[in-house]
């Protein structure tokens, strides 16, 4: 099906979520405003207004009733879904990379940045999820990456673990509960190669990193073991894991900073599909004519969106084809099961 | 905080300097001193006289001494012995130490007479060499090693799948990989740093050569060991003889040899050489050469015109017999091999002469039986006189034919492969030199007195920008690029042409006709198969296109769509493939013809960097892109040693070894495909296992979320309310007023 182009925001977007229902979209852009949308026509269904910097983060409970968002104005900010009513703001020294809800929506993390004097921390908010209650003040936890810089972070499965990626490349493990490290994987990307994005399995019992290193890959979130790997010729920004079909989705390109420089084809600007099991590239999606800044995909799997640098979300939805590719053993696995 | 003293770690392990034992480092490290003597020179070797003729000895001697420098008044010390006789020997003192160190260079070895040696070192040298416990008393035979058995150069033609090898020089690593058909390459050696700068191959695939700052390293052998070192500290390019007998290798940057900066196997002889001609078999310098400065010239505004230096500077014969080299201008200096000696001690003057080249194979005139080698050179318009090309005979120097030129700008000489042809490429200018128009003078080697065929109007008013032989054949292809308007970035169109001989009866080779021109490309790269027949028309070195045309000049059309054109010509022209690599920087045809490497080099740009590998007909294999890839070299392979009529007997008997190596790549394939699909399955159930164990560890765990994928369980499950929506859309309201 031919993509969908929503062309809402005025600057690069930095963040595209679905609802798990995956009937909203919900993208954030440098542009400082919030916007939803209607997956299935790209119709737009309302904006939040109030952050005062380019916005890096957005989140969605599993209600959808309520949305985190995070940006540089140095504030994580939750909202009424259906009304766009702000309900709390959690002001920072500096400004918020990551903002996430646990899977049972009653804990949202937020990522700060390291900058002049403050050490990146990651914070844990419990969370009311009814939308007419207070919301507290007081964090439940918090955790200083004093090693390197944290960029990305998520709630394992129960909540058992605080997953994060860290400037330098590596992945580590915090007990979510205590705040306490119980191991970093130092060697899970190329030293000094940004990890630029963490998304979760559906059952969140492992998990895909992005890097600069080019690569992204698969990791056990209890073990942090590599279980796959997905080698590219770009640096990668994003990168996601689909349901219903074992793939994976990966999104990246030239740095912003050197795309002028470049033609639309040197900058590589394409969604990459990666067999999730065989490692091997199956297809690619152009159409941005930026870097993938980040990839979404539908919680039930019948499709996915990209947001880019350039200033334009694609949605797309999977064709027949997409669910009838199979590898000879995929086939022969499904008809022993039949 | 600056670190002070104090704070230092006190060394408190106690130990004597004087328990070290520094003697191989002072040895090794020995400061010669400056003692005064360095004035002072040895002499030996001088007959033993009485004392009465010793003033005559001196006399004799110092006519010879004094021909370097001067030696001081009172300088020369002779002593006598106890019968009162001189002992052979005398000490001289020089005004200078520059004049010893000359007297040393010069005199040594001077024969006296027919008995003496004059034998003449420095004092200091004495010293230092000959001082007692330095020199053995008692003569050791030196010790032969015994003979070693030394790898088999060759083997890699050995390959049972008939297999080319290529070396590919990617960020620091040098691999030598076998290049497969279907699959990617196998590496046969992959080594880190193995080169400075790049690599290169012998001519012959013998060698692989390795560039570094002290010099040059030959590689080989199934083990990939060194196999010759070449010491010239900075050098910049190298280039072997085409049998790889002997390899020259140029630095910019003049040799610095003496006495505190030795370099192994160089000589004081060599000291500000550029050029060094080396014997590969035993790794000896033959001769050394300094660069001749090309005359710098100015263009029409009066700036100084950058003059690229030839590469080779030092052209060969093709069988290694000669080695040339021109003084632009001026003359050629043809030396001969292996004694690298002047031909005739004399150099061949030809005034003007602007370029030569030597017939790349033993040419085979028409009547002459006789040894010889040709060179083909071109002078310039020289006041009144015209322009020249000529054909000259070597070692005989004479001038087989010249053939005069007008309104020459530039000339361009490109010999045919096998000495058949030379075609000398002459741009002309009109008489105003407003416009300039090329043609082509085919100098016919090998029939009865080098008739001259001249080949005009290539596309009008047209630049020719390049121009290609085909190996071992008698056609070839050039491209034409017109004029560039003025103030425009884009660069010309090009168009490029195809010529073959005409067909005529008893097999001779007819005229050279034009086949067909191709208008409107980019194109401006010529690369034939190295077998002929096929050609590769490229865009290289271009912003904006890529663009690689596989041509086959013998295509086999069928009856009814032939050309009526081409009817009676030796060729039948056909676009096989068009392809386009991003970025391509060179290409590369493999020895025997089948595949071709389109490098994208980080040399060049740093822009998807890597190899794209076609087969001869445009079917793209493979394509790797690797960062920092530079260099992709097809091993060359030597001649074949097969005679004609058995290369014949293989052609005709082509399908029976076909089909063995048919089945060879069907069971390859097969294996390669169960090997994948083997390694599929058993990712899979991996996989699946560890899922299913996940799973397990959540049922145990109670997490219900996780389980439904990320969703709530909601109280009200199964009470949907279905909510319809009508949407009535009005496209047109019209009021019509009826009756």
């Amino acid at each position: 099906m031919r993509p969908i182009l929503l062309s809402g925001h005025e600057r690069a977007l930095t963040q595209v979520k679905y609802n798990s229902d995956g009937d909203i979209i919900f993208s954030v852009s440098k542009d400082h405003v919030v916007c939803a949308w209607f997956s299935h026509n790209g119709e737009r269904l309302g904006t939040y207004h109030g952050h005062q910097g380019a916005l890096w983060t957005v989140d969605v409970d599993p209600t959808s009733t309520l949305l985190a968002t995070g940006g540089a104005d140095n504030t994580l900010r939750l909202w009424e879904v259906k009304s766009g009513k702000l309900l709390k703001t959690w002001e920072f020294a500096t400004s918020i990379k990551r903002a996430e809800f646990s899977a049972d929506g009653r804990q949202l993390l937020g990522v700060t940045e390291k900058r002049s004097g403050h050490l990146s921390t990651i914070v844990v908010y419990e969370i009311n999820p009814d939308p007419e209650a207070e919301q507290t003040d007081e964090q439940s936890l918090r955790i200083v990456c004093d090693e390197s810089k944290a960029t990305v972070a998520g709630f394992s499965y129960l909540a058992h673990y605080i997953i994060a990626g860290h400037e330098d490349g590596s992945v580590s493990q915090y007990d979510a509960k205590s705040g306490e490290l119980l191991y970093n994987n130092s060697e899970a990307h190329e030293p000094d190669m940004q990890v630029t994005d963490l998304q979760w399995s559906p059952d969140r019992t492992y998990f895909i990193t992005a890097s600069k290193d080019k690569t992204a890959k698969i990791f056990a979130a209890d073990s942090l073991e590599v279980l796959k790997t997905y080698t590219t010729d770009t640096p990668l920004n994003s990168a996601a894991i689909t349901p219903v079909k074992d793939y994976v989705i990966l999104g990246g390109g030239q740095a912003a900073m050197d795309v002028t420089t470049t033609s639309a084809r040197q900058g590589k600007f394409e969604a990459r599909f990666y067999h999730k099991v065989f490692q091997e590239e199956i297809g690619r999606v152009r159409g941005h004519f930026g870097p993938l800044n980040y990839v979404a995909v539908h919680p039930q799997g019948t499709g996915y969106c990209s947001g880019s640098e350039d200033g334009y979300v694609r949605v797309h939805h999977f064709d027949k084809p997409y669910f009838d590719f199979m590898y000879e053993v995929e086939r022969e696995h499904a008809q022993a099961n039949l | 905080m600056a670190t002070s003293f104090e704070n230092l770690p006190v060394d408190d392990d106690e130990f004597d300097e004087a328990d070290i034992d520094f003697t191989d480092l002072e040895e090794q490290y020995q400061v010669r001193l400056d003692e005064g003597l360095d004035a002072f020179v040895v002499i030996d070797g001088l007959p033993v006289v009485p004392d009465d003729s010793k003033a005559k000895l001196v006399k004799f001697v110092l006519r010879k001494l004094n021909s370097v420098g001067k030696v001081k008044d009172d300088g020369v010390f002779m002593p006598v012995n106890d019968d009162g006789k001189t002992e052979g020997y005398a000490f001289v003192e020089y005004n200078a130490a520059s004049e010893a160190i000359a007297a040393v260079k010069q005199l040594n070895g001077t024969p006296l007479d027919k008995k003496h040696t004059m034998a003449v070192n420095k004092l200091t040298d004495i010293d230092r060499y000959g001082r007692e416990g330095r020199i053995d008393e008692e003569y050791k035979a030196p010790e032969i090693e015994p003979f070693q058995q030394k790898e088999h150069l060759r083997s890699w033609l050995g390959d049972p799948e008939g297999r080319d090898q290529m070396v590919m020089f990617r960020g620091d690593k040098v691999g030598v990989f076998w290049n497969n058909k279907e699959e990617g390459p196998d590496a046969v050696v992959d080594r880190e740093n193995w080169t400075e700068s790049f690599v290169q191959w012998s001519p012959q695939g013998t060698f692989l050569t390795s560039i570094h700052a002290q010099g040059v390293q030959l590689w080989g052998g199934k083990a990939w060991s060194r196999q010759k070192r070449f010491a010239h500290p900075g050098v910049n390019l190298v280039d072997f003889s085409p049998t790889e007998k002997y390899i020259t290798t140029w630095s910019h940057r003049p040799l610095q040899v003496d006495e505190n900066h030795p370099v192994p196997s160089l000589s004081l002889e060599d000291d500000g050489k550029n050029y060094v001609i080396w014997d590969v078999a035993t790794g000896k310098p033959l001769r050394s050469f300094t660069t001749i400065d090309v005359p710098t010239s100015t263009d029409a505004e009066g700036n100084p015109v950058k003059k690229k230096m030839q590469w080779p500077t030092f052209k060969w014969s093709s069988d290694d017999q000669y080695v040339a080299r021109m003084t632009q201008g001026l003359s050629i200096a043809v030396y001969e091999l292996p004694r690298m000696n002047l031909l005739d001690k004399t150099s061949i003057k030809i005034e003007g002469v602007m370029d030569f080249e030597w017939a790349p194979a033993l040419p085979k005139r028409d009547g002459i039986k006789t040894y010889e080698q040709l060179l083909c050179f071109w002078t310039p318009e020289l006041g009144s006189n015209p322009a020249k090309v000529g054909l000259m005979t070597i070692p005989t120097k004479e001038i087989v034919r010249t053939r005069n030129l007008f309104n020459v700008s530039d000339v361009k000489l490109h010999w045919q492969s096998d000495a058949a042809y030379v075609c000398v490429k002459v741009d002309r200018h009109s008489k105003s030199k407003k416009s300039m128009a090329t043609n082509l003078e085919i100098f016919r080697v090998r029939e009865k007195g080098v008739p001259v065929e001249v080949v005009e109007n290539l596309s009008g008013k047209d630049a020719v920008i390049n121009f290609a032989w085909e190996p071992k054949g008698n056609r070839f292809v050039l491209i034409t690029a017109g004029e560039i308007p003025a103030q425009s970035a884009v660069p010309p169109k090009t168009a490029v042409l195809f010529f073959a001989p005409e067909k005529i009866k008893g097999g001779a080779v007819g005229n050279f006709r034009h086949i067909r021109t191709i208008d409107k490309k980019n194109s401006n790269a010529i690369y034939w198969s190295p077998k002929g027949r096929f050609v590769v028309v490229a865009t290289l070195q271009s912003q904006q296109s890529f663009d690689l045309d596989f041509w086959d000049l013998s295509f086999e059309k069928p009856k009814d769509e032939k050309d009526e054109k081409e009817k009676d010509l030796n060729a039948t022209l056909q676009l096989m493939a068009t392809a386009e690599h991003y970025g391509v920087t060179d290409i590369e045809w493999d020895p025997t013809g089948r595949y071709v490497a389109t490098v994208a080099s980080a040399f060049r740009h740093h822009m998807e960097n890597g190899y794209h590998m076609y087969d001869f007909k445009g079917t793209l294999l493979r394509e790797e892109a690797t960062e920092r890839f530079k260099q992709l070299i097809w091993r060359p392979r030597p001649p074949t040693l097969l005679s004609k009529e058995e290369q014949a007997e293989i052609r005709k008997n082509l399908r029976n070894y076909s089909r063995v190596f048919d089945e060879q790549d069907l069971a390859k394939k097969n294996t390669a495909n169960r090997q994948v699909v083997e390694a599929r399955r058993r990712a899979l159930q991996e996989w699946l296992a560890w899922r299913e164990s996940m799973v397990e560890m959540l049922k145990d765990e109670g997490a219900e979320i996780e389980l439904n994928g990320g969703h709530l369980q909601t109280e009200y499950d199964g009470e949907v309310e279905e909510i319809e929506e009508i949407v009535e859309e009005i496209i047109e309201e019209t009021e019509e007023v009826i009756g």
